[in-house]
């Protein structure tokens, strides 16, 4: 069964379309890196699937009931917004909503899947920290944490890495991958290809709102697509140390 | 630049003006042997002051007051009379010789007025019943009309001893107003109070000229009568005091509603009425004993 | 839990506290007596009929002041919102002067806090288009100068029209607002409103912690945003209106508490709504215990004193947001 269907997914700023008729598929299993250049209609294009925008076209997920929704995907704006000084561990445990009955405190799974997303991302000893007072990349990661803790089978994730160390950004492509190994899903835009080629099984190319390639990064990160999409020239080779991907020149 | 010259210049013109008004103004003041032919009241008791008194003919203008049936207790007889905004600038276009003021009138008003060279006689309100036969006097000498004055004053002693003669039993009363306010024995109104027989609870509270009285103390004092002030129109937060139903859970004490009309205001033989009034409301509770 | 319990008892003292201070110079232990048995004495009728209904008015206007600025602080995420501040306790103070100057609440009594809840509404209405979904700072306060001045000066001209002499001093009333000689009726006129519109704010919670993270987060998370707003809306025009049309506008109560309240419930927005209705009761009472001690022959209006305390905090809130936005 697959976690998420969009058909013809069109929406319209004005009369001008910001995400133009896409159809895809997600199956179980998958790490998915979402790329394109800025504007190509990367985070339109996630939102509309989520139903947080009117969109035209069919969205699995946009027609659940919000409840059900949200047991179902994840989501992580790209803008880092925490409103209140609260705690890195009260912030992980806010992922916990969907699942929580009305009026229910945190029940003991509860708190094992705060901790397990704590335990995930590295962050233990940041737990009892003010969440406002952290950096920007260690907001980041507590916030790709706190849409881990929501445990649905599909994570989607807007430009998580961005602002993170390598480390960090490794590591937590690292984390994506493996929870593709475990069944769930990830959906990820990028702007680091040489990670997507790396980490995503899949690779999603959109331009000026249309998906101009879907397929393993082999396939989709040609020489042809990359000068096309983006306007630049790259070294990709598989090595000993699995595929290397990286930019060389622009070409316009 | 050129805004400040003009101003100036208006401004010394201005003086000069007041400084001539003053120079002229002021025999004419002074010459008051005659009896004024045409007077204007700017007050509202000196309105009611001079239509008891006044010759007829004598009165040019009344307060716009004295037209008002809720505060002039002489508002029919005053309708025959025009009324004026009690400004200087309109009292003086009526050229009369002699304007009645209180002393409480707009100070800046009177001062125009005597710049200008008119007569004005000031009236201090009335503080007692004592107050009133003063008054009077003071009205009949000023309109020329003394011997008027000292009939009717004669009356009104006549009158006001009939009407207060010592009760057997004198309840305890209060007077009280929008806003908790409350008036005590050094009033006018206090001393219609005491007058008509009663004894007034603001005393006990310690407030002989008046003030404010919370409602927990007026309750607590459980007079016998609360006599509330008039009911003005439309409505108020302020007035909501006078309604609380604590005064209603006040079981022994008798809210006697809104008593203190325009009778009560100004200090006139007209006083009586509100005595008389206060004196038949103290007979109805002995009655009912 | 513990802070749950010790606001529990600090209201409950004041409570006390507040039936057991007023003009009247009475002891203690005599005044509860005469509370608990009505003896017919004039005391129990002060306590009764004027104390008792003063200090559950001003624990029940503190709690749902307090609860709706909790409320709106949490659905805007920003610390300056309040009822007062963004001229919400204005707007209702006009509609409760323009129905009792219409004579409307003569005829009908629920006229009054309906009127207040209805002009609440539009300000409240307005703030949210003025200030947007995410209420910045500086929006929020010019839109609620806008609409705080507009209603004044309409209260203003609805008083200064009246017939009666006495209305236009109404006017410091209902800006500064005042519990002084409150009735039950006025406790049974508010109650209602009250209890459902902190109904309606409390079942907040969950959705204000949602949007901690943000509207789409929220959303994600399941919270029906606009059945939040809806609710908010509703919930913060009953209970402010009702709190306005018997006490007059009450300010910086719902800025003050949940300020010093957020560091106790670790920021959380639901914690802090309950914790606020109970702070809110707590400083209102106070306040009200404090205008009656120090001034007692004056009727020192509870707004004086709230702005006295809450004025230098907003600027103080004001700077800091001001900093972070640096």
């Amino acid at each position: 069964m697959s976690l998420m269907t969009l058909r013809d997914l069109t929406v319209l700023r004005g009369e001008c379309p910001v995400v133009d008729h896409v159809s895809l598929r997600v199956e179980r299993g998958e790490c998915i890196g979402l790329i394109g250049p800025n504007g190509a209609g990367k985070t339109t294009l996630l939102r509309a699937a989520l139903g947080l925008l009117p969109a035209s076209g069919d969205s699995t997920l946009a027609a659940q009931p919000a409840p059900e929704r949200a047991r179902t995907a994840a989501w992580m704006p790209q803008a880092r917004e925490i409103a209140w000084p609260v705690t890195v561990e009260r912030l992980i445990a806010l992922g916990r909503i969907p699942h929580l009955p009305r009026g229910a405190r945190l029940r003991p799974q509860d708190r094992a899947a705060t901790d397990a997303a704590i335990a995930r991302m590295g962050l233990e000893s940041y737990r009892s920290r003010i969440a406002t007072h952290l950096s920007g990349g260690e907001q980041g990661r507590v916030l790709i944490a706190r849409a881990l803790a929501q445990e649905t089978p599909l994570l989607i994730a807007d430009e998580p890495i961005a602002g993170l160390d390598p480390a960090h950004q490794i590591a937590t492509m690292q984390v994506f991958e493996d929870l593709a190994h475990e069944g769930c899903s990830v959906i990820v835009s990028l702007h680091d290809l040489g990670l997507a080629a790396r980490h995503c099984t899949r690779l999603l190319m959109m331009e000026r709102g249309r998906l101009v390639a879907d397929g393993p990064p082999s396939e989709v990160l040609t020489p042809e697509n990359v000068d096309r999409v983006f306007g630049i020239s790259a070294f990709y080779e598989t090595t000993a140390q699995g595929p290397v991907f990286q930019p060389m020149a622009v070409t316009r | 630049m050129r805004g400040c010259v003009r101003l100036s210049r208006i401004i010394s013109l201005l003086a000069a003006l007041v400084l001539t008004g003053a120079a002229t103004g002021g025999p004419v003041g002074a010459a008051a042997g005659t009896a004024p032919k045409r007077v204007v009241s700017i007050n509202l008791c000196t309105d009611q002051l001079a239509l008891l008194l006044a010759a007829p003919g004598q009165i040019v203008s009344l307060s716009h007051l004295s037209h008002d049936p809720d505060s002039s207790s002489m508002a029919e007889a005053a309708q025959a009379y025009p009324t004026n905004g009690s400004g200087a600038e309109e009292v003086y276009l009526l050229s009369p010789d002699l304007v009645l003021a209180g002393t409480f009138t707009a100070s800046a008003t009177v001062r125009m007025l005597r710049d200008l060279g008119i007569r004005v006689e000031l009236f201090a309100p009335a503080r007692s019943l004592e107050d009133i036969p003063e008054r009077m006097a003071q009205m009949g000498a000023a309109l020329g009309r003394a011997p008027e004055a000292e009939a009717q004053i004669a009356r009104f002693h006549a009158d006001l001893a009939r009407l207060s003669a010592p009760p057997a039993r004198r309840p305890r009363a209060a007077l009280y107003y929008v806003n908790g306010y409350t008036t005590g024995d050094r009033t006018l109104a206090g001393d219609i109070l005491r007058a008509a027989g009663f004894d007034n609870v603001a005393t006990e509270a310690g407030l002989e000229q008046g003030g404010t009285l919370a409602l927990e103390q007026l309750i607590l004092l459980a007079p016998e009568v609360i006599v509330s002030g008039r009911d003005y129109p439309g409505q108020a937060r302020a007035e909501e005091v006078l309604t609380h139903p604590a005064l209603h859970a006040l079981t022994g004490t008798r809210i006697a509603g809104t008593l203190t009309d325009r009778d009560w205001i100004c200090g006139t033989p007209l006083v009586l009425s509100a005595v008389q009034k206060m004196r038949d409301l103290r007979l109805s509770l002995e009655v009912k004993k | 839990m513990r802070l749950a319990l010790g606001l529990i008892a600090l209201v409950a003292l004041l409570f006390v506290l507040s039936l057991i201070s007023g003009q009247a110079p009475v002891g203690a232990s005599q005044s509860l007596r005469a509370l608990i048995t009505d003896d017919g004495t004039p005391l129990s009728v002060v306590m009764r009929e004027i104390r008792l209904p003063r200090a559950l008015l001003a624990a029940m206007i503190g709690a749902v002041l307090g609860l709706s600025g909790a409320a709106m602080q949490g659905y805007l995420r920003n610390p300056l919102a309040e009822p007062g501040l963004i001229g919400v306790s204005g707007a209702s103070a006009l509609g409760a002067v323009l129905a009792i100057q219409t004579g409307l609440s003569l005829m009908i009594p629920l006229a009054l806090p309906l009127a207040a809840l209805g002009m609440a509404v539009l300000a409240v209405l307005l703030i949210l288009a003025l200030a947007g979904p995410r209420g910045t700072s500086i929006t929020l306060i010019l839109a609620g100068i806008a609409i705080s001045a507009l209603a004044g000066a309409l209260t203003s001209l609805a008083l200064n029209l009246s017939p009666n002499p006495f209305a236009a001093a109404d006017i410091v009333f209902w800006m500064m607002g005042s519990l002084a000689d409150r009735s039950f009726t006025h406790v049974w006129l508010a109650a209602p409103f009250m209890a459902v519109g902190a109904a309606l704010l409390l079942s907040l919670g969950r959705g204000l912690d949602a949007l901690t993270l943000g509207e789409d987060a929220a959303q994600a998370l399941g919270v029906n945003l606009s059945g939040l707003r809806l609710r908010l809306i509703l919930g913060t025009a009953a209970c402010v209106g009702a709190a306005t049309a018997v006490a007059g506008a009450i300010g910086f109560v719902g800025l003050v508490v949940p300020h010093l309240l957020r560091p106790a419930v670790g920021a959380r927005p639901s914690s802090l709504l309950w914790a606020s209705a109970l702070g809110g009761a707590a400083m209102v009472l106070a306040a009200d215990i404090a205008v009656r001690e120090l001034l007692p022959a004056r009727d020192l209006k509870l707004g004086v004193l709230m702005a006295l305390v809450g004025a230098p905090l907003f600027l103080h809130l004001i700077y800091k947001t001001r900093k972070e936005m640096a």
